[in-house]
């Protein structure tokens, strides 16, 4: 039982990873209809910048003066960096082909990703980047399950981002222009709506959310690698279908399940298929019933 | 001209202004908490004075300042085009074939394996040009049919000592099944979903090579498979059957020239017939095919399973080529160079196709000190292919457009 609690709570700490970048999945389908492959890159750009940035504060010092400010000022200026580079991959990659066959979108985007990815690897070497770990160790024990402090802070941070998000997108102006792109463009642009720039900003949304999730991954297994988009950006993407794509509040849930069915799945039934579980469901759900558990009923040209 | 550079000035220096911004962090920022400029801006300058390159180009081709260079440039391939097309056809191919046999005898060691594997990936990417090209359906989890082809006769030769070309029909029969076990449950979605699955799928099977130790022995990889061996007449005493091992390189190579060419054919042949016309009538508008009587379901499969069969042929020769198999060799990276390879020599052409594979497997042998950048290169000529010249260096005679880009 004890045993179950604890992976029930690691399960919780990945499943919010993969809600946070599920999230930016989910977000620019439904604008744009794309599977954004480069969207796992985003995540792995973020943890990197994390670590560049830590790094550097660790080296001149800041960061043992001031820890606090300097971690929030990281994780800021992560974000910030992750979403400029959204955008103009957005208007690099993806603006040109608004109008073309989705073929051609897919393959823009694929190639985006391994252009990225071998970006980082270019810049930043093949070997890992440890990210600094005397500021996440120590947390407390509740009878005999051990809780980090790292863990409720990454669980506690993606509860603010979320609940932030969706504030943004259910009570703003700009969510309520975000939405109504989604859900016809034509017709949002005759109501004064740059579409192109809600675009962008969704694009520069989901990638900041991406960053975080970054973050959190290399604080939680101390170290990030050029190559760390690939898996876990199926995996959230599989979080995004299970949860019904297009739909924000169901990428959140998919994101705990998917976590979950790993943690679990490696816990009790193979360590070494733990990436197959996330494929699987995947593969189900949308065979079963791609709409998600959430999703509205996709019409066919979508699907 | 001025206004043609006007026109395209502003958004060209805001992206290097952009591209500065995103390069300076990952070069400038030291863990030693220094900062640095002169990296950073070094390398910036290389990509902005190519960039400036490529904008003169535009601008002068745009206002038509380049018509002195490209209107004898035209003449000229209109010349040559006209001149190639009074000989025959059949002269052209020919003429490649007697050059593709007498290759080895000319070519050293190093050239031939470099023409192997030019060979091992034109059948790759016809096998998914069947798929995407012709079908329109894009499958992200190729690799993992040729992964198929070439652990069954590993294993096939390992365990019971089957020969290559016995195994052969074998790698190929389950190479289609597992096209057809992957296709099945993909087959009700379309577009963007179908390539996630298929990308999940691909992982799943090289997941499974690595860790299904009793059978595939892992991340070690199979050891010691039998390279071909075909039967001869030795008549040095009277008269008796002999095996060859063919372990020479040029003997290896004629078996990969002998699999390109029966696929080039077989892919053509496939292109030009009935079922190749209901694959292309897919892709342009499955509704549309399906009211005219084509049975998409059955078709689709059969689409997935023959893409299946030449990689799993490819596959076969791969592991009786290297003698050793390892799931390294099947990972998703893989299966983005075949697709780029389709992708850049124009989907559903053959000459395009070959062309591709030539592009991305000889210039990078050309440029091997830019080794690093090579897979940074594929990535951006996909971008940039799809940006400018969706359909490729040599595009497909046979290509309609599709009823959604009318749409919007």
């Amino acid at each position: 039982m004890e045993y179950f609690i604890q992976q029930l709570i690691n399960g919780i700490t990945l499943g919010g990873v993969y809600a946070l970048i599920a999230l930016g999945y989910t977000m620019v389908y439904g604008v744009i209809q794309l599977i954004n492959f480069a969207h796992g890159e985003f995540f792995a750009a973020g943890g990197y910048m994390g670590v560049i940035l830590l790094m550097y504060m660790t080296g001149a010092g800041y960061l043992e003066t001031h820890p606090f400010l300097c971690i929030a000022g990281a994780v800021a200026l992560t974000m910030a960096y992750t979403a400029f580079l959204a955008m103009g991959v957005e208007r690099v990659a993806y603006k040109p082909l608004r109008y073309a066959s989705r073929l051609s979108l897919l393959v823009s985007a694929l190639g985006m990703s391994i252009f990225l990815s071998n970006g980082l690897m270019l810049t930043q070497g093949v070997f890992d980047k440890p990210y600094p770990s005397e500021l996440t160790h120590g947390g407390f024990e509740v009878g005999n399950i051990l809780v980090s402090y790292l863990q409720v802070i990454i669980v506690a941070f993606t509860g603010l981002l979320l609940v932030g998000l969706n504030l943004l997108v259910y009570k703003t102006r700009v969510g309520m222009a975000m939405r109504a792109t989604a859900q016809d463009k034509i017709m949002s642009s005759l109501v004064s709506i740059s579409s192109n720039r809600i675009i962008a900003l969704t694009f520069a949304i989901g990638a900041g959310l991406a960053a975080c999730a970054g973050m959190m991954t290399g604080f939680y297994y101390g170290s990030v690698r050029y190559d760390m988009g690939f898996v876990p950006g199926i995996k959230a993407f599989a979080a995004a279908v299970l949860g019904g794509i297009g739909n924000i509040t169901g990428a959140m849930l998919g994101g705990a399940i998917i976590g979950m069915v790993e943690v679990f799945g490696a816990a009790y039934i193979s360590g070494q298929y733990k990436d197959v579980f996330a494929f699987i469901i995947m593969i189900a759900v949308l065979y079963f019933k791609p709409t998600g558990i959430m999703g509205e009923n996709v019409d066919d040209t979508r699907v | 001209m001025i206004r043609e550079f006007k026109k395209v000035f502003k958004p060209f220096a805001l992206g290097l202004i952009w591209l500065l911004a995103l390069l300076w962090p990952l070069l400038g920022i030291h863990p030693d908490g220094t900062l640095s400029f002169a990296n950073a801006f070094q390398v910036w300058l290389y990509i902005a004075a190519f960039a400036c390159v490529c904008l003169v180009l535009y601008v002068l081709n745009q206002s038509g300042n380049l018509a002195f260079a490209s209107r004898p440039a035209a003449a000229l391939r209109d010349r040559v085009s006209s001149a190639a097309g009074r000989i025959p056809g059949k002269a052209w191919i020919g003429l490649l074939l007697g050059f593709a046999l007498l290759y080895p005898q000319v070519f050293g060691r190093y050239e031939q394996d470099v023409a192997i594997n030019v060979l091992i990936y034109i059948c790759l990417g016809l096998g998914l040009n069947i798929v995407i090209g012709l079908a329109g359906m894009l499958d992200l989890g190729y690799i993992a049919f040729y992964g198929v082809g070439a652990y069954s006769y590993a294993l096939l030769n390992t365990h019971l000592g089957i020969s290559f070309w016995m195994s052969l029909p074998f790698a190929a029969i389950l190479a289609a099944i597992a096209g057809c076990i992957i296709g099945y449950p993909t087959l009700r979605m379309r577009g963007d979903y179908l390539a996630i699955v298929t990308l999940g799928f691909g992982e799943i099977v090289r997941l499974i090579l690595n860790n299904w130790m009793t059978l595939t022995n892992g991340p070690n990889g199979v050891l010691g498979i039998e390279a071909p061996s075909f039967f001869a007449l030795n008549f040095s005493d009277g008269f008796s059957f002999e095996y060859i091992y063919l372990k020479k390189l040029h003997y290896l190579y004629y078996i990969a020239l002998f699999l390109a060419v029966f696929t080039i054919i077989a892919v053509r042949r496939l292109n030009f017939s009935r079922i190749g016309r209901a694959w292309e009538s897919i892709r342009e508008d499955e509704t549309a095919a399906e009211l005219m009587g084509v049975n998409t379901f059955l078709l689709k499969l059969l689409a997935y399973a023959m893409g299946a069969v030449f990689a799993g042929l490819a596959g076969a020769f791969f592991s009786a080529r290297m003698r050793f198999v390892s799931p390294e060799s099947f990972t998703f990276l893989e299966s983005a160079l075949v697709l780029a390879m389709v992708v850049l020599g124009g989907m559903a052409s053959i000459p395009g196709i070959i062309l591709g594979v030539m592009a991305l497997i000889v210039l990078p042998e050309v440029f091997r000190e830019f080794e690093l950048y090579r897979m940074l290169a594929v990535g951006g000529a996909m971008t940039v292919m799809m940006v400018f010249k969706p359909r490729g260096l040599i595009p497909a005679k046979r290509v309609g457009t599709r009823s959604e880009e009318k749409e919007g």
